[in-house]
């Protein structure tokens, strides 16, 4: 409440400052805006950053670290009483002690009489804490305020370069907006490395990455069954790769020759028709498309392969007829053809687009000497358009490895290494999405394994894109 | 020319043979033009399959969704069953059953066998609805009362066909009698068939017959808006300085090639960043629109950037010469001429970035919003759900008629990203300037 005021208030402030800076300078060219170095209104504008900005800043800075700055100075002496909480307790206990001061909603959580009593404390020096910050801030808030105002006003007169001044403002603002971007890529990278980092010190990283065996529950007593807790992840790259694999043999020779058909065959009319239709199969989201393997599928393959189980039965090849009579709904086939069709039309667009970049120079050169235009597709324009191709396939595979939705809904949970297309298998996603949903605690390896499974995934992912993109980069400049 | 040998018969002999061979070669390479062309149609075909394929499942699966079968009963307010001071306590729903009984001209036996299996059939809303009724006026107690409203799934599920009578008795959900007893209450008119508008007035329930997708829906409108409210603008700021304002140099070939990575780096990465970064270093709060819109809004905002600086690159060159020619200053330039010229494409561009946002699902798991919510969230730091999670979650359950629903839930989802396109579809054929 009291911030939505002290918000107004600062908008209210800027607009006077505005009105006052404009009003000042004008009056200084005599009221004649032709006299001046700058339109008035950037006069304003300039002595109402000045007053606005700064201060909206430290509020925000002070809404975003206050909670954590009074949650550090409260725990910093604790009561004796609360030795006997665990972690967690004790975590709870505070948060309920900020909660108490700001009259906001406690938890769930039962205190004792004493305990009562330390809670209240502790909540009555939250509210001190909460209220000199308060305090500090506006005051702090306050001063700025008025010195934005005092160093830009006095300067204000007819040859002050203001519009210079505000398009400095303007140019800083494009910038950070554009350094978003990078921060971005920084913040993925530092918390992968960070959890992977603390991930790493209870698993050797050549564990990690060349160990077979992957059950990452770890019981809660060490006599437990299967306490042990392996994290290999092999089985889950096996896994990946075997998805990735069967999406791309479908994804791969459906989504080229669509391409060259929509390139080099189909009428304008035909393209206006089937682009915006493979569009829609590429917007559709990609839980829709796990639905789709999940319940129809997957019962499809499943009581396909089952009845041609029963065809083998008694014969030679029984024992193949009792494996694919137990073939399960979830197997690494379906996950793969559904990515497979989800990947169509990111490969038939990229293609098509690589393909239409081959100059029609070499084209016409083919036709000249007599060949048809399918040899001309396979030996001209495809070998011009290869590197291109190449790096849409890997673009491709790139989605294909970071695809979460199907695989966590059709693939299975179970990480077995195996390429047989008929098991469930598991992949990495799958279990970055098993690991973290639910409960989770931070400082148990089970929580860790998945920001190491996605450091792998981001960096593979990276490298294929960098690959990809400088292969097409090279190659539009050969043609440009 | 004079040079030349007078032809003769071996010579016309070859050319015959070479006109007969090239004539049975161009056959086959005739033939494999053919099949060459036919498997580009075939692939397009394929591709074009599997979408029918695809959308009819879902209308399929989904289109029962819209039609719910409801019943209307009298219940009469025993006063000797209702115990005045815990009303809480009160077995409403033995109440439902018996006046859904005596409807059916049916005695119960002692053990309440019959009442408990009538119970089975019908909404545990309606108990609830007693509940609400009579602690709004506890004068009711003594008289009967009408409460309405969907029958229980398995109920539903008989009437739309999906539990079939002709299935051994041991392996469907309902008995033989429970399918007598709703046949006869299908006769005698007091079922009644309609359309479901509860699908979108009311949220996420554990009853399949109770659920909506109204707390989906609003939630995933919460988090796009504040997806919108971050991505666009800063999306668009990062691209005009990027075009317009960066000097060429290494520091602006880092963005350049760091934005076209970001495009592609896979979405649940993303959600790792929001559950490393925004949950556990700057304790923004877990399962709310905020959090997950600032996780889209981090993955939209490559798709805006680019989409942004294509559009001001279609911008000629004399626009911009033009505006500093009669004295503007290169800003003045930008925001007065440049960008508003090229504000179609941009608005393209961040309407399918958003409707991209729209269906995402993976990195909202890593954020906790798997959750289940019921009710429609009041504010953009409270827990929420949103539509494709909500697919998700339904998917998973276990009760057939989430199945059905799921695909109904999908649809709105599929409405909604449909009526984005088409609005970025009309923006680009309205507004779009060609140079």
């Amino acid at each position: 409440m009291l911030t939505w005021i002290a918000i107004l208030i600062l908008a209210a402030l800027s607009a006077l400052a505005f009105l006052m800076g404009r009003r000042k300078a004008l009056g200084s060219a005599g009221g004649s805006p032709a006299k001046m170095h700058s339109l008035p209104g950037y006069y304003g504008t300039y002595v109402a950053l000045w007053v606005g900005v700064p201060a909206a800043l430290l509020l925000f800075v002070s809404i975003m670290f206050g909670g954590r700055l009074e949650h550090a100075l409260l725990t910093a002496n604790q009561p004796p009483i609360l030795h006997q909480l665990s972690v967690e307790q004790k975590e709870l206990f505070f948060q309920d002690a900020q909660a108490l001061a700001e009259g906001r909603q406690l938890s769930e959580a039962v205190y004792e009489p004493e305990m009562k009593v330390a809670l209240d404390a502790k909540a009555n020096e939250a509210k001190g804490y909460v209220d000199a910050f308060k305090q500090g801030t506006f005051a702090l808030m306050g001063v700025l305020v008025l010195a934005g105002f005092l160093a830009t006003f006095p300067r204000l007169n007819k040859d002050f370069r203001a519009r210079n001044r505000v398009e400095g403002w303007v140019d800083g603002l494009l910038m950070a907006c554009s350094i978003v971007a990078v921060v971005t890529t920084l913040g993925i990278i530092l918390s992968l490395v960070w959890e992977s980092l603390r991930f790493f010190n209870s698993v050797s990283p050549a564990e990690f990455l060349l160990g077979t065996h992957w059950s990452p529950q770890i019981g809660m007593r060490d006599d437990q069954v299967g306490s042990s807790g392996g994290f290999g992840a092999l089985p889950l790259f096996a896994g990946t790769f075997l998805v990735m694999l069967i999406a791309m043999c479908v994804a791969g020779p459906v989504g080229l020759f669509s391409a060259i058909y929509l390139s080099e065959y189909a009428g304008p009319k035909a393209r206006a028709v089937v682009k915006p239709l493979l569009e829609i199969l590429a917007g559709v989201p990609t839980v829709v498309y796990g639905f789709f393997a999940a319940l129809t599928v997957g019962p499809i393959f499943r009581q396909g392969f089952n009845s041609l189980g029963g065809l083998f039965l008694g014969g030679p090849l029984n024992e193949l007829g009792l494996y694919l009579g137990q073939v399960q709904n979830q197997m690494a086939l379906v996950a793969g053809v559904v990515m497979g069709i989800m990947l169509i039309p990111f490969v038939s667009s990229l293609s098509d687009d690589i393909i239409n970049s081959v100059p029609q120079a070499l084209r016409d050169g083919s036709y000249a000497m007599g060949a048809t235009k399918s040899e001309t597709v396979k030996n001209v324009v495809l070998p011009a358009a290869l590197p291109g191709i190449a790096a849409a396939f890997l673009l491709a595979i790139s989605r294909a490895i970071g695809e979460t939705m199907i695989v966590t809904m059709a693939a299975g949970l179970q990480a077995k290494l195996t390429l047989n297309p008929l098991e469930t298998v598991t992949t990495v996603t799958v279990q970055i999405v098993t690991l973290l949903t639910g409960d989770q605690e931070f400082d148990s390896p089970k929580t860790l394994a998945a920001f190491g499974l996605g450091l792998t995934l981001f960096a593979v992912t990276l490298g294929l894109n960098i690959v990809a993109l400088r292969i097409v980069q090279k190659y539009r400049e050969q043609y440009d | 020319m004079t040079d030349l040998p007078i032809p003769t018969t071996t010579a016309s002999d070859r050319a015959r043979d070479i006109r007969a061979a090239v004539e049975s070669r161009l056959k086959t390479r005739h033939a494999s033009e053919r099949r060459f062309k036919l498997y580009g149609q075939l692939a397009i075909a394929i591709a074009l399959s599997f979408l029918v394929v695809l959308l009819g499942r879902i209308v399929t699966q989904g289109a029962s969704t819209f039609v719910v079968h409801s019943i209307s009963v009298q219940v009469p307010l025993d006063p000797a069953k209702i115990d005045r001071t815990a009303l809480e306590g009160v077995n409403y729903d033995i109440m439902v059953a018996d006046a859904v009984l005596a409807k059916l001209g049916e005695k119960d036996d002692d053990y309440g066998t019959k009442s408990d299996a009538i119970k089975d059939l019908m909404s545990p809303d309606f108990g609830f609805q007693l509940l609400n009724m009579i602690k709004a006026d506890s004068s009711l107690i003594g008289k009967t009362v009408t409460v309405s409203g969907p029958l229980r799934a398995n109920a539903d599920l008989y009437f739309k066909g999906e539990i079939k009578r002709s299935s051994p008795e041991e392996e469907r959900t309902l008995s033989n009698q429970q399918l007598d007893w709703l046949d006869a209450l299908k006769s005698s008119g007091a079922v009644t068939t309609g359309f479901n508008f509860g699908f979108f007035t009311k949220s996420d329930s554990t009853e399949p017959e109770q659920a909506g997708v109204l707390g989906a829906v609003v939630g995933s409108a919460m988090m796009l808006l504040v997806t919108a409210f971050l991505a666009v603008p800063i999306g668009v700021m990062a691209a005009v300085y990027l075009e317009e304002f960066a000097p060429k140099n290494n520091w602006t070939d880092v963005i350049e090639v760091n934005i076209n990575n970001l495009a592609a780096v896979p979405s649940i990465v993303y959600g790792l960043l929001g559950l490393g970064l925004f949950i556990n270093t700057l304790g923004v709060p877990r399962s709310s629109p905020l959090l997950g819109g600032l996780v889209l809004a981090l993955m939209a905002l490559p798709t805006v950037i680019i989409a942004t600086r294509s559009s001001l690159k279609a911008v000629p060159p004399s626009i911009r010469e033009a505006a500093l020619g009669v004295g503007a200053s290169r800003t003045q330039a930008v925001f007065h001429h440049v960008l508003p010229l090229s504000m179609p494409g941009v608005m393209t561009g961040s309407i399918l970035a958003l409707a991209h946002a729209l269906g995402e699902t993976a990195p909202l798991l890593m954020i906790g919003m798997v959750s289940f919510v019921p009710g429609v969230p009041h504010g953009f730091d409270q827990a929420a759900t949103v539509l494709p999670v909500q697919v998700f979650i339904w998917e998973n359950a276990s009760e057939r008629a989430f199945h059905e629903r799921t695909a109904a839930a999908i649809m709105v989802l599929l409405v909604f990203m449909i009526l984005m396109n088409a609005v970025a579809i009309v923006v680009r054929r309205r507004f779009e300037r060609r140079w």
